[in-house]
Parts: structure tokens; C-alpha cells; sequence
């Protein structure tokens, strides 16, 4: 069975490299959506069959009320809410991995090796910022907060110091992981980075912050796939993590612009979507 | 440590693969390819599926379910809303031949 298993997530990983290719060109786009979609059913259905599922009361609940608040936004969001809406899911599946992740720490009660450790802590990390950052992408084209750059004094700065107390943080813990308190603080920190960088970013400028976020989340995935020592998540969050990079900086220079200077230049005053 | 360096060859190899895959791109498809991008990494929704319903440790399955909630959000909503705006571009171009 795991053989199977395994064959059946490197045929998905096909599906999402083929799809993804298809979805960059005008002809085969839709195509390449619904290749894509085919590859995470198989992907999840195979999942499912997998013996080591002992419990199906969760994941029925979980699945049945995703899907229900899924499908439902995707139908109703206006066409030109659309950006901030791939923000939301987007923070969402950051959400995700970084829930896993913790819910595996949970699980094996701090005894882990050192590379379960380190893609953990990387997984949290990468996750918390993702949703954070997600979320005030969402509120900024949305409306509920201003679109302008919100800037202080030293604020590049802060955002180095909050990365390394993060990555120093992740060393002890990855030093003795039996201390949850550590992860603790991470997470926290997370929200304060994950804040910090995308409020000095305008509006205007954020579908590019939402193409990095994504790649983010490919990062997260990817790193959550270490944790529970899965391919299929390596295999698709790295994809997703690599391309969305690309894909950010092709955004970037259909607008003329260099991505740090997104990131770092505070322009861009309008709230994009309206 | 061999299952973790095949891991690790996987990963980069897949980061070689992410970087090649898209090049030239449309300016009309940059939001529904990030649309879809952003789908494709719901495949944590794998990983979730697996902390939900393994183990009997009542917090990691509860943390699990909070993960599968998020995660098919991620993939139900990110894939459908994808499709909404690569249907939107058919009909666009068929109102222009009109």
C-alpha cells in the first residue's frame, strides 16, 4: 500500500508541473487548471486509503466544512475582489502547514531529530507569516485598513532584528526541542514580522506581495513535507516556492519595477481593488 | 539519514523544476496562474489529512482538524476561483468577436 501510495503522489506531482506549464499559456490555461485539480483528488484520495488513517471523524468534519466555506466565497466573491481573495486562501494554506507542523510537535512530545526539528521550525516560520502577511493583504485591498504605506522610522531594521530573534529562537529550540516555549515564541514573533512587512507596501503594489506570499506558502508546505517525511509535499510546495518567485518577478517587471523596490520603496498609495 | 538526503535531492530538484516551468507568461494570466499556484500548495491538505486522523493524542487530531479545515479552503476555494477567471477570459473573448 505505500508503494501504491507513493506511485500515486508522483503521478499528482506530474499533474501539478504539467498544469502549471498549461496555466501559463492562454490556450491550454483552463486545461491546466483542471489537470492541476485532478492531481490533488488523487492526491487526497489515496491519502485517505492510506492505512495509517486509524480515525475518519475529523477529516469528514473537516472536509465537509472547508469545502462548504470554500466553494461558497469562490462563487460569490465579485470579480474584482479576486486578488484579495487568493490572498485569503492563500493565508489559509499557510495556516495549514504551520497547524501540521505543530500538530506533529504535539504528537511525538518534543522527541525528534535534528532535521524534523529544523524543517519545524521553518514550517511554523514561513506559515505564520505567510497567513499574517495574507491577512493584512486581504484587509489593505479589501479596504478595512488604509491602502497606504504604513511606515516608521527604523522599520527595515525592526523587521531584521524580529527575522534573527526568530532564527536564534529556532536554534534553541532545535538545541533542545522539548521546550515548547520556544515554538511559542516563534509563532509570536511570526505575527509581529509578518505585520511589519507588508504594511509599509501599497496597495497598488500588492498582487506582487500576494505572488510572494504564495511562494511562500509553496515553502511552508514544502518544509512541512520534511517534517512528516512526505514527497508529495516536498515535491509540490518546492514547486510552488521556486515558480512563485519566477512569477512574482515577471509581475514586477510588467510593472517596471525591481522587487526590492516593491518591497522597499513604500509607493503605491490607492487600495487596488476597491 | 538516507530517507533525508533523498528528501533534500527531491526538493532541490523540484526548485529546478519550479524555476523552468513558467516562463513566458501573459500579463491576463498573472492572476489566475498565482491563483493556481496558490491551489497547488494546498497539497498541505495531504499532511493535514494525516495529523487529523492519526495517533489519539486529542490535541495534535484537533490542531489536525483546524489543518484539513484550512487546507481544503485553500484547495476547494483556490481551484474554483481559478476556474471563475479563466471561464471569464473564454467569454471575454467570445463578446469581442460580437
Amino acid at each position: 500500500m505505500v508503494t501504491i501510495t507513493n506511485i500515486v503522489y508522483l503521478i499528482s506531482a506530474s499533474f501539478f508541473i504539467i498544469g502549471l506549464r498549461w496555466l501559463g499559456s492562454p490556450k491550454t490555461a483552463r486545461k491546466g487548471n483542471l489537470l492541476s485539480m485532478l492531481g490533488m483528488l488523487i492526491a487526497i484520495v489515496v491519502t485517505l486509503l492510506d492505512k495509517n488513517i486509524l480515525d475518519f471523524t475529523y477529516i469528514i468534519a473537516g472536509l465537509i466544512i472547508g469545502a462548504a466555506i470554500g466553494a461558497y466565497v469562490a462563487k460569490t466573491v465579485e470579480m474584482t475582489a479576486m486578488p484579495q481573495m487568493v490572498a485569503l486562501f492563500n493565508g489559509f494554506g499557510g495556516a495549514a502547514s504551520a497547524l501540521v507542523a505543530y500538530s506533529e510537535y504535539v504528537r511525538v512530545q518534543g522527541v525528534m531529530n535534528i532535521d524534523v526539528s529544523i524543517t519545524l521550525v521553518l514550517s511554523l516560520l514561513i506559515g505564520v507569516v505567510t497567513l499574517v502577511g495574507s491577512l493584512i493583504a486581504y484587509a489593505k485591498l479589501q479596504g478595512i485598513m488604509t491602502g497606504a504605506p504604513i511606515t516608521f522610522p527604523g522599520q527595515k531594521f525592526a523587521n531584521g532584528v524580529l527575522l534573527f530573534v526568530a532564527l536564534a529562537l529556532g536554534g534553541f529550540f532545535v538545541a533542545d526541542p522539548s521546550v515548547e516555549m520556544f515554538l511559542l515564541v516563534i509563532i509570536g514573533v511570526a505575527v509581529i514580522l509578518g505585520i511589519t512587512s507588508v504594511i509599509p507596501i501599497g496597495g497598488a503594489d500588492m498582487p506582487v506581495v500576494i505572488s510572494l506570499l504564495n511562494s511562500y506558502s509553496g515553502l511552508a508546505a514544502a518544509m512541512t513535507g520534511f517534517v512528516l517525511s512526505n514527497n508529495v509535499l516536498i515535491i509540490s510546495g518546492a514547486l510552488v516556492g521556486a515558480s512563485g518567485i519566477i512569477l512574482t518577478n515577471i509581475m514586477c517587471k510588467a510593472m517596471n519595477r525591481s522587487l526590492a523596490n516593491v518591497l522597499f520603496a513604500a509607493v503605491g498609495t490607492d487600495g487596488g481593488g476597491g | 539519514m538516507d530517507g533525508i538526503l533523498i528528501s533534500l535531492y527531491i526538493f532541490v530538484l523540484a526548485i529546478f523544476v519550479g524555476f523552468e516551468v513558467i516562463t513566458k507568461v501573459p500579463p491576463l494570466l498573472h492572476t489566475p496562474l498565482m491563483s493556481g499556484s496558490n491551489a497547488i500548495s494546498g497539497i498541505t491538505i495531504v499532511g493535514a489529512l494525516i495529523s487529523a486522523g492519526a495517533g489519539h493524542n486529542q490535541v495534535a487530531k484537533i490542531l489536525g482538524l483546524l489543518a484539513v479545515i484550512t487546507a481544503t479552503i485553500n484547495v476547494v476555494g483556490g481551484y474554483l476561483v481559478t476556474d471563475r477567471m479563466l471561464e471569464m477570459f473564454k467569454k471575454d473573448k467570445t463578446g469581442q468577436k460580437r
